[in-house]
């Protein structure tokens, strides 16, 4: 058994916070800087251009690299060999986003859903935990935006739908979506579990790095094959056309029931902001 | 690249075509979903606006807040589909025109054509070289939507792109 007191996690969230809302993540900095190189098309070749000048500003003057700071969205994975000790982690995770958010001048985008009245600290984090084993706590801190997360979706496939279903939806959700989500977007994939599940895993797959394929052969055959067709859509860096419509697809998955086939679509913008902690 | 000084006159929109690079100085005005709904209330009361509607060009975004010795924290464009239901009436009444990021309505885009205005799109997520490119920021209106509120921009050289003109030209389509 081994003592953890709240505090720690907290100043881990603090400083994860304060890091992911400046800086894009290595992956995301070299797919984008792929993609300029790559362009042809002078609009979107000219805003992939502006967006890596932009990552460059923000990290120079410690500014957001996103005026969208997102919603805090936090993973904790605790080893059941942790005793949390002090204050409530829930309590913990609020007050560190809280304190990073202020002294970060980062936006609070967080409101009441019906009378869109500001919580004005941008908490309450959207805190996920689960037990894992071990005595160590994992933490990954994703600030998320709203522009991308709108254009996210979940479908309850049949099961006869199989493999050719699964990348239609991918494909079909990028495309509905469009200019609006700030692409070349990041897509993250659930395949399978419940309908809550697949949702999470999803917004899992968008913690992964960019590049990076499932361990799963058949699985990560789908994240490269919707890749391509996403990338055959043209609607390119902030819908100006051109190559690149999506940086990469990470699919995870879940069994599910034998009359089901969950898919979730959760897209992310190019503004990829993950910080990973173990404590 | 063309350099654009505002306001502008109809005969400068006119010579604006979907696809041109331009760089704006001037000043410009914040408004995103919150400030959206209460400007329609204000003109639906016949209520007088706290700003000057005609000729303004509004940008859809809501910025984070100025560090020490900064006009302005990092200010990107937000997603202006969701102000596609607010945008007709405002350029009827004299909107000179927009910023924000990815397509209008063809309402929106009828509503450019009927009032020779311009709709321009600002990099999505360039939000630290947004708020590097102003000078100057000052909210004038509803500070009770903290970052919703209505700000008056001082711009120098803020990048963006002709989106949707006066011709029906739609850099999207």
């Amino acid at each position: 058994m081994r003592l953890l007191n709240t505090d720690e996690i907290e100043s881990a969230v603090y400083r994860a916070a304060l890091h992911a809302g400046v800086n894009l993540t290595d992956s995301c900095r070299a797919a984008m800087s792929a993609a300029y190189e790559g362009e042809d098309e002078s609009a979107a070749k000219f805003a992939l251009g502006k967006l890596i000048e932009n990552s460059d500003v923000a990290c120079g003057n410690a500014m957001p690299v996103c005026q969208d700071t997102g919603m805090a969205v936090v993973m904790l994975d605790i080893g059941d060999e942790v005793f949390l000790t002090g204050k409530p982690l829930r309590e913990a995770v609020n007050s560190g986003v809280r304190r990073a958010y202020a002294d970060g001048y980062f936006r609070k985008s967080v409101c009441d859903p019906i009378t869109r009245k500001n919580t004005a600290d941008n908490t309450p984090a959207a805190l996920h935990t689960e037990i894992v084993s071990g005595d160590k706590v994992r933490l990954t801190f994703m600030p998320k935006g709203f522009g991308s997360e709108n254009m996210s979706a979940l479908y309850m496939l049949k099961p006869a739908q199989g493999v050719e279903g699964i990348i239609d939806a991918i494909v079909q959700t990028v495309k509905k979506a469009g200019s609006r989500p700030c692409p070349p977007v990041y897509v993250g994939v659930g395949i399978g579990g419940t309908f809550d599940g697949c949702a999470y895993l999803a917004k899992r797959a968008l913690t992964r790095d960019i590049g990076t394929h499932s361990d799963r052969e058949d699985i990560a055959e789908i994240e490269r094959e919707a890749l391509r067709r996403i990338n055959e859509l043209g609607i390119g860096c902030q819908g100006f056309h051109g190559k690149t419509t999506a940086l990469g697809v990470s699919c995870e998955w879940a069994p599910t029931h034998i009359a089901g086939l969950p898919v979730a679509v959760n897209i992310q913008c190019h503004c990829v902001r993950v910080v990973k902690e173990v404590i | 690249m063309k350099t654009l000084t505002l306001p502008l006159t109809k005969e400068q929109v006119k010579k604006l075509h979907a696809g041109d690079s331009v760089l704006i100085s001037g000043v410009i005005l914040t408004a995103r979903d919150c400030a959206h709904k209460r400007i329609t209330e204000y003109i639906a009361e016949g209520k007088q606006l706290p700003f000057e509607l005609k000729d303004a060009i509004i940008y859809y975004a809501g910025p984070c807040p100025a560090k020490p010795g900064m006009a302005s924290g990092s200010c990107g464009p937000t997603t202006s589909a969701r102000m596609d239901s607010f945008a007709p009436a405002l350029l009827d009444l004299g909107l000179g025109g927009m910023i924000g990021k990815g397509e209008m309505c063809p309402e929106v885009a009828e509503a450019l054509i009927r009032n020779t205005a311009v709709y321009f799109a600002a990099i999505g997520g360039a939000g630290a070289l947004y708020g590097s490119a102003i000078k100057k920021s000052d909210c004038i209106a509803f500070p009770d939507l903290l970052s919703e509120a209505v700000y008056r921009l001082e711009v120098e050289n803020f990048p963006a792109v002709v989106a949707m003109d006066c011709y029906g030209g739609n850099i999207y389509r």
